[in-house]
């Protein structure tokens, strides 16, 4: 008993020094991990979806309220968008805080250049975008969004296009406006006025071609042709709700390249219970779809057949899957209260579901709908994987 | 007076009835008879506050949907997000029944929505008393 001890001891005196150093960690890739926003805690989940396991917690984030994340080309980095101006750079095998520095009063997501050196943040306060190096974080651009007698509109909507451009829209001055930081030293900025009112956020489609902002103001979405440009800004799925008054609008939608599905783009309707489809050739609407609530997700399985939606305040508890090929649900879920957020793994055979008022995680088969593990996780918001470093418009 | 009564107005006229839409009219109707008979005065704020006490489980959520929900747009900080910050500095110059009748009603012709549905007048009473003075934090 006593030599068992001794060697206990003996081994720990070894095994300690190891523990303390920390050391390199062992050699692995990335691309199966992810970050889960704890949005109360100011803290970051980096969990692998491999094995559904939680690896580790980054803390000091700041106010993530609000938070949007995008990864660095070699899906080693986690760049999180904080609500106040955060913008921390975390090194996703370590589990380290690289740097964190805190460039607006109070920011609404980011992109990543398509060379993946530039992270653009889009900033409500002071209105505009503001560019850093993806490396240091060092500044280097600032794009004030002034429009009108030189005030500044909150940018929302921003995503990556081709050439280093970054494509976002001005939620106060209702325009489109493509930063190009091909050279960043002297960026140019394209503006496209009067796109309709109040755009609240804006996709651009895989491909990387079209970018779509939806409206707030007004039924309807804009659509600007990057390739094509100077053919303007047109209107697609205008009057959507008929001149029926909107249902009050507790949460807004979020849009993303994730509603594209084969050549169908699913789009939340505003204020109202549907998902609307349409054609991403013609622009036109081909069908909409009712659903159990406003949706605020509208998120396609990266094979396209399912279409996964979760919805706004008071209908958040539920999140329903729509068949890609028949039009119709297939499956209602109540995964939590309060679901915030889902997000497919990178060839979708399972999909993260944060619910926010249960304080977990829920990770569900896509294909039989059983739910394959639960995490628990403090306020749990934004879920975002490494799959997304290798997407244009993420 | 004028002004906010328009917003009933509008409020009426958006008003589908639907599930929510029946308790919506209701509310604003008992809103109306509660304004014939106080009026707007300030001071009833100060009593509403003094005869209401919430129990303590209605508390907790009310705090939870202030820091949550309406924080999606106005930050879990209240310092401000789409919507404009509700911190004490900055509503301190606005008229508490306003604010009130804002969170009752909405604002048409921006995105704050109405949360009459799920609040009563008192509640929303004791939401601007709170704003006013520091909006607690979530107990954990």
């Amino acid at each position: 008993m006593t030599m068992l001890k001794a060697l206990v001891g003996w081994s720990m005196l070894l095994v300690l020094p190891l523990l303390a150093w920390g050391g390199e960690p062992a050699l692995r890739g990335a691309g199966d991990l992810g970050v889960i926003i704890e949005r109360s805690a100011g803290r970051v989940l980096i969990v692998n979806t491999s094995d559904n396991r939680l690896i580790s917690r980054v803390d000091g984030l700041g106010d993530l309220s609000h938070a949007s994340v995008v990864f660095s080309r070699d899906a080693g980095y986690a760049y999180v968008f904080g609500r106040d101006g955060g913008l921390s750079k975390v090194d996703l095998l370590r589990g380290t805080l690289e740097k964190r520095i805190v460039q607006g009063g109070n920011s609404i997501g980011g992109a990543i250049s398509q060379n993946g050196r530039l992270v653009a943040v889009a900033n409500y306060e002071p209105g505009g975008l503001k560019v850093f190096a993806a490396d240091t974080l060092e500044s280097v651009a600032d794009l004030p969004a002034t429009y009108g007698d030189g005030q500044l509109s909150k940018v929302v909507g921003i995503a990556d296009l081709p050439g280093n451009r970054f494509i976002y829209s001005l939620f106060d001055a209702d325009q489109i406006w493509i930063a190009d930081l091909s050279d960043p030293k002297s960026p140019k900025v394209e503006k496209f006025p009067n796109i309709g009112r109040s755009p609240y956020d804006g996709l651009v489609t895989p491909d990387g071609r079209y970018y779509l902002a939806g409206l707030f103001g007004e039924d309807g979405i804009a659509l600007l042709d990057t390739w094509q440009p100077q053919s303007g800004v047109q209107r697609i799925l205008a009057h959507y709700g008929r001149g029926e008054e909107k249902l009050p609008v507790y949460k807004m939608p979020h849009l993303r390249g994730w509603a594209v599905a084969g050549h169908h783009a699913y789009l939340p309707a505003i204020g109202r219970h549907e998902v609307l489809v349409a054609d991403t050739v013609t622009w036109k609407e081909t069908a909409r779809i009712a659903v159990r609530g406003q949706p605020v997700f509208v998120v396609a399985r990266p094979d396209g057949r399912q279409v996964w939606v979760n919805f706004a305040f008071p209908d958040n508890g539920f999140v329903q899957v729509i068949d890609t090929l028949t039009g119709q649900i297939v499956q209602t879920l109540e995964p939590g209260k309060a679901v915030l957020h889902l997000e497919f793994t990178p060839r979708g055979e399972a999909v993260w579901i944060s619910a926010r008022d249960d304080n977990k995680v829920l990770v569900y088969d896509t294909a039989r709908f059983a739910r394959l593990a639960e995490l628990p996780a403090e306020s749990p918001s934004g879920i975002f994987f490494t799959s997304r470093a290798h997407r244009i418009g993420f | 007076m004028r002004p906010r009564w328009r917003f009933f107005r509008f409020s009426l006229l958006i008003t589908k009835p639907g599930h929510k839409g029946v308790f919506f009219l209701l509310s604003v109707r008992i809103g109306l008879v509660v304004l014939a008979l106080g009026g707007f005065g300030f001071d009833r704020l100060a009593l509403a506050e003094e005869l209401f006490t919430l129990s303590p489980e209605r508390n907790r959520e009310l705090v939870r949907m202030v820091r949550q929900d309406c924080g999606s747009c106005h930050g879990l900080t209240l310092r401000g997000g789409l919507g404009p910050a509700l911190l004490p500095e900055t509503l301190r110059d606005k008229p508490p029944a306003g604010l009130k009748y804002t969170i009752l009603l909405g604002r048409p012709g921006t995105a704050m929505p109405p949360w009459q549905p799920f609040l009563s007048e008192a509640e929303a009473d004791w939401i601007v008393a709170q704003l006013l003075r520091g909006f607690p934090e979530e107990s954990r």
